[in-house]
């Protein structure tokens, strides 16, 4: 059971999330966005930060590193692919999610703990979850607006294809509750096979309940629950 | 072959939310330039290349904002060849 941490140069949340993945019982290595070939990992994580120090668009350059090529690949089989904030922004600009993010409608980095509703479990990603539970979770990010054309979005909530929603306290997605515009409170979307995703909030730094909370946990237990299925 | 400079602007689609062009309409307001209707903000990238045409240096600048320069969801783009450049090789 093998996990992929690929590492662009800017990347800052690359040891979070292999102390992650670790955590659930992965035999995880880094991946150097220079190297090639995944096809010895059964699954492939993106971690947050500021690839390429978030030049031109986030994510928009690690996207034409030579290891996207081998992710684009692997999603295509079938393989899970979960990006985290810059992870999310690069699996945008790759074409493997639709949709972008852009600047936080408040215009400032938001660096805080919100709740976020799970709209799905039916996914690698969210099985260990149950339905419309909320998770406390950490968001660090200033583009984080989730922005698409209308016939996305209605595509996207038809299909159900929203797997992560900010809500408030009873769990209702308002707009207080929505910490930077992000269209329909959208804080996290699949592909339309549903092995890849995209989220804003970290998972990753929330496996402790010491360190403020556990409810990322749930994300990478879902993925070893997913790794058989995935390979029979 | 000869030297051409381009500019490529990529500019918010229109419709788009635009934090910093509101952010900066709401800065001119302040200053007393309540005339103001709107404030959009993209950016230029100069992008100077060698080429047998003007026609080749502008498909390939346009080539570029397909493939990585403007992101299609949310930005539009304008290639304009501003000159040619000294020194041109053969």
């Amino acid at each position: 059971m093998k996990a992929a941490v690929v590492t662009f140069p800017g990347s800052n949340g690359d040891y979070d999330m292999y102390k992650a993945a670790q955590q659930v019982g992965f035999d995880t290595e880094f991946v150097w966005h220079r190297q090639r070939g995944l096809d010895s990992f059964d699954v492939v994580l993106l971690p947050g930060g500021f690839s390429y120090g978030d030049y031109l668009r986030a994510g928009a350059i690690a996207r034409m590193s030579p290891i996207m090529e081998d992710v684009i690949a692997f999603a295509n089989r079938g393989g899970p692919v979960l990006g985290l904030c810059n992870g999310f922004q690069t699996l945008c600009e790759s074409g493997l999610l639709p949709g972008a993010l852009v600047r936080n409608d408040v215009l400032r980095f938001q660096g805080k703990d919100i709740r976020v509703r799970v709209e799905r479990t039916d996914t690698p990603f969210s099985s260990d979850y149950s339905d419309s539970q909320i998770l406390t979770l950490p968001i660090a990010h200033g583009e984080g607006n989730y922005e698409a054309d209308a016939a996305t979005l209605q595509m996207l909530e038809g299909e159900g294809r929203v797997v992560f929603r900010y809500v408030d306290r009873s769990g209702s997605p308002t707009e207080e509750a929505n910490p930077n515009g992000s269209w329909h409170n959208i804080a996290g979307i699949t592909n339309e096979t549903g092995n890849v995703l995209g989220m804003m909030p970290h998972p990753e730094r929330a496996m402790e309940r010491l360190l403020g909370s556990d409810d990322g946990q749930g994300v990478f237990t879902s993925l070893v629950a997913s790794v058989p299925a995935l390979s029979s | 072959m000869t030297r051409y400079s381009l500019e490529v602007r990529i500019k918010p689609r229109p419709g788009l939310l635009d934090p910093e062009g509101k952010a900066i309409h709401h800065a001119l307001h302040s200053l007393g330039w309540g005339e103001v209707e709107e404030v959009r903000v993209g950016k230029v990238i100069y992008v100077d290349l060698e080429a047998h045409s003007a026609e080749a240096a502008s498909a390939a600048a346009t080539a570029m904002c397909r493939k990585i320069l403007a992101n299609p969801v949310t930005e539009d783009f304008e290639v304009s060849l501003s000159r040619e450049l000294e020194g041109a090789q053969s």
